[in-house]
């Protein structure tokens, strides 16, 4: 993860009188605190029937499934396709259901980037992101550098991933909501012209759709 | 007064382009939310675990991993709506603890 993992001199005091040192997330490690917590909340929610282990997994199978492969999906199409372009920008959550992707009650805004215009993506509270479209978030899109800064200099942040834009180019930091999350619409890349959408998809990156990055040249 | 989470906008150092692949307690941390917060059981909505985790306070939050203080949340607002008791809890912390001890015995 981002975040600190040099938890060596840290031991945390709980309520049951012993200190356990927190580890990182290395599936070769000792399990630590939280992993332990997180193993017996399972289990007890179980034991309660809250929830099943059969459902924990299927949700978790359900959320692995969910990929930025997705998410190039509806990019290539609004690239191929004026009138679902049309519908992405006008209502993110009903085109992209259109394309089989349910993004429950949160609402999808796809912004589209043009040659004025580039766009970026944060959630500067916590970590919003369109999980439903892209899957898990990338570690440093939580991290206290990105959110902090991404909305102060856009530019810096950008460069650090190696994307440099014109300076007369307009950028837009777009700050995600629990409700309502943002996806961007990269440009096109030229020189595909007459290419199918499945090409297309191709080019299309996580990174892309999230801001930090333009589509890969043809 | 700025909340810790509320970061917009501070200094920070650069962005460390870190990923890692995620762990089974994490991914199963991340369904738990998901089931927790479905409409079968709306045991807890986001806004919930969003409180808990920004109660934390700013050392907790900054020494925790991400799915760390999703967990942290998630067992603060089951303890909080009576789903389990503290007594629960701490039992059944240690009995996996336990068997995870005996497990690294048998195995070395």
């Amino acid at each position: 993860m981002s975040h600190t993992h040099d938890h060596g001199d840290h031991d945390h005091e709980h309520d049951h009188g012993h200190a356990h040192p927190v580890r990182i997330d290395h599936d070769d490690r000792p399990l630590g605190y939280y992993q332990i917590m997180a193993t017996a909340v399972f289990e007890l929610l179980i034991e309660k029937g809250v929830t099943t282990a059969d459902e924990v997994r299927a949700a978790i199978e359900a959320m692995d499934g969910r990929t930025p492969e997705q998410g190039a999906r509806v990019v290539a199409r609004a690239w191929t396709d004026p009138a679902f372009k049309a519908r992405l920008l006008a209502d993110g959550s009903a085109a992209c259901r259109e394309l089989g992707i349910d993004m429950g009650v949160t609402r999808l805004v796809v912004v589209e980037n043009t040659t004025e215009a580039h766009n970026l993506v944060v959630c500067t509270l916590c970590s919003c992101y369109p999980r439903a479209v892209l899957g898990r978030p990338p570690d440093w899109y939580k991290s206290r550098a990105y959110r902090s800064r991404a909305v102060r200099e856009p530019r810096a942040v950008l460069a650090e991933f190696g994307t440099r834009l014109p300076n007369d180019m307009t950028v837009r930091v777009h700050d995600s909501t629990a409700d309502m999350r943002y996806l961007v619409l990269p440009r096109r890349p030229a020189s595909t012209e007459g290419w199918s959408a499945e090409r297309l998809a191709a080019l299309v990156t996580r990174d892309s759709m999230i801001g930090v990055a333009v589509a890969k040249p043809a | 007064m700025r909340a810790h989470h509320d970061m917009g906008g501070e200094p920070a150092g650069s962005v460390e382009l870190t990923e890692h692949d995620y762990s089974l307690w994490e991914k199963r941390t991340d369904a738990l939310l998901m089931l927790l917060s479905d409409q079968k059981r709306q045991l807890l909505r986001v806004d919930q675990l969003r409180r808990a985790i920004e109660q934390l306070g700013p050392d907790a939050y900054d020494r925790m991993s991400y799915y760390e203080r999703w967990i942290a949340s998630i067992t603060q607002n089951m303890l909080e709506r009576g789903v389990f008791t503290a007594e629960e809890l701490g039992r059944k912390m240690a009995a996996v603890e336990a068997g995870l001890a005996s497990e690294r015995k048998a195995g070395s």
